[in-house]
């Protein structure tokens, strides 16, 4: 292996210094289940990592003005730790405690599941379904950005070589609102999306939906934000023609690949039918109902 | 670059070495540390046999870079029993005849103290998902599963039979 440089800065801006004065390649390294197995396949090779994890409050999950902070580096297994985070966006806990084992779920982040840009990252739809943000430290300083302006393909993210990300924000949960993950894999424990669904709805005092965001994983290049899957859902109760809309509007959205996974037919067939099972969860949650997500 | 020292715990005790920025964890017990009963299997945390707790939180020692140990508290599976005295997921381990060929045996040990230091009460579908991580070729699993579930119940005092 060609020389690595490690180093572990204890504040933001040092992070920042060190990133954008690196001569090479210097990769952002949080939780590492990722990047460590790129680092040993030679697919990456970094003149420099930058370990966040020493930085204050970048491990951490606090609440603020009804919604939650997040630390970047934070293991997906805290936030399952977490009762009232769990309680108040179960899809977005659910969907962290689907990527990989437990072993995985100790260690790795929401960062890194983001920035990783793998279109299959469970996290990530959720995360959007719940109309996340993140902020982003750089050398001008900090900035917000919605987790949908991140991942722009395979791999990349529109994050400059200076920038990573600092924290996650969810927003306060809008009363009568619910959010749910579901992704399909052939086997009941440790793979990999062949289709993830993220879906969170908010519904007025008769059940009808006043607002949607619906998301899908693992069927295009990057997670996708369907607003016309969405506009299925509002001003609708979740019946039968509701479903047949979302399910038709799931399908269209759907660009994906070919792979072991699953034909590009296949993906987009149960798209829909995994659109149709999300949402159901998720109206069940707005209306107070206990619906488990997640498998 | 030069190596980097570094300071840590490991099964109790304070423990210091010398590594490489790229080495991992799973490297330096084995081959620096001599700590060898945590196993390669597939360097890329999908097989568990690697397993170690950091801080109380089971993860893939392949998975982690020696250096980030710096300031953390690292039981391997050598630090499972105390002294002579199994723990009672190695005690079932042994009669319940959970392991043939015993490559991934550490890991799900050490995977299975995780689970009995967090619930002492799992059930069966609890304790194969928490296991999931953990592959072994050999058993089935179901020896694994029983030896788990009756290591609960002897940590909870109940008698095992």
């Amino acid at each position: 292996m060609p020389s690595l440089n490690y180093v572990a800065p204890a504040t933001v801006q040092e992070a920042v210094r060190l990133l954008a004065g690196a001569s090479g390649l210097a990769k952002v390294l949080s939780g590492g289940t990722d990047l460590l197995v790129q680092l040993r396949s030679g697919r990456t090779r970094p003149e420099l990592i930058v370990d966040t994890k020493k930085i204050p409050g970048i491990i951490g999950i606090r609440e603020e003005n009804g919604g939650f902070v997040i630390g970047a580096a934070t293991p997906g297994m805290a936030l399952f730790e977490h009762p009232t985070l769990k309680q108040t966006w179960p899809g977005v806990v659910e969907a962290a405690n689907l990527i990989g084992s437990k072993q995985v779920q100790g260690r790795a982040s929401l960062a890194g599941n983001l920035c990783n840009a793998s279109p299959a990252a469970d996290s990530v739809p959720a995360m959007i379904a719940a109309g996340a943000t993140c902020l982003i430290a750089g050398s001008d300083g900090t900035r917000q950005a919605k987790v949908e302006d991140i991942v722009t393909g395979p791999g990349r993210t529109s994050l400059a070589r200076d920038e990573f990300i600092v924290e996650f924000r969810l927003p306060k949960r809008e009363p009568r609102s619910g959010d749910a993950y579901l992704r399909f894999i052939p086997r009941t424990e440790m793979d990999i999306a062949v289709v993830g669904c993220g879906v969170c709805v908010t519904l007025d005092a008769n059940g009808v939906c006043t607002a949607a965001r619906v998301v899908l994983g693992a069927v295009a290049p990057t997670p996708v934000l369907v607003p016309e899957a969405a506009a299925a859902l509002v001003g609708h109760k979740l019946d039968d023609a509701t479903l047949e809309m979302l399910d038709a509007a799931a399908r269209r959205a759907c660009n994906p690949i070919d792979d072991k996974r699953g034909t590009i037919d296949y993906r987009t067939k149960v798209a829909g039918v995994l659109a149709r099972r999300t949402a159901a969860i998720a109206f069940n949650r707005a209306s107070g109902g206990k619906s488990a997500g997640g498998h | 670059m030069s190596k980097i020292h570094v300071t840590t715990t490991i099964n109790g005790e304070p423990a210091e070495f010398l590594c490489e920025p790229h080495q991992t964890l799973l490297d330096v017990l084995r081959n620096e540390l001599n700590l060898t009963g945590s196993k390669e299997g597939c360097a890329s945390g999908d097989c568990g046999a690697c397993s170690v707790i950091v801080d109380g939180r089971l993860m893939c020692s392949c998975l982690m870079l020696a250096v980030e140990s710096t300031g953390h508290e690292v039981t391997t599976i050598e630090g499972v029993a105390k002294g002579d005295e199994l723990h009672p997921v190695q005690r079932q381990f042994l009669q319940h005849a959970a392991l043939q060929c015993g490559f991934c045996t550490p890991g799900l040990i050490v995977a299975a103290k995780a689970l009995l230091d967090r619930n002492t009460n799992p059930t069966e579908t609890e304790a194969r998902y928490w296991l999931a991580g953990n592959l072994c070729r050999c058993t089935g699993y179901d020896k694994v599963i029983r030896a788990v579930l009756d290591a609960a119940a002897e940590m909870r005092g109940e008698t095992v039979a």
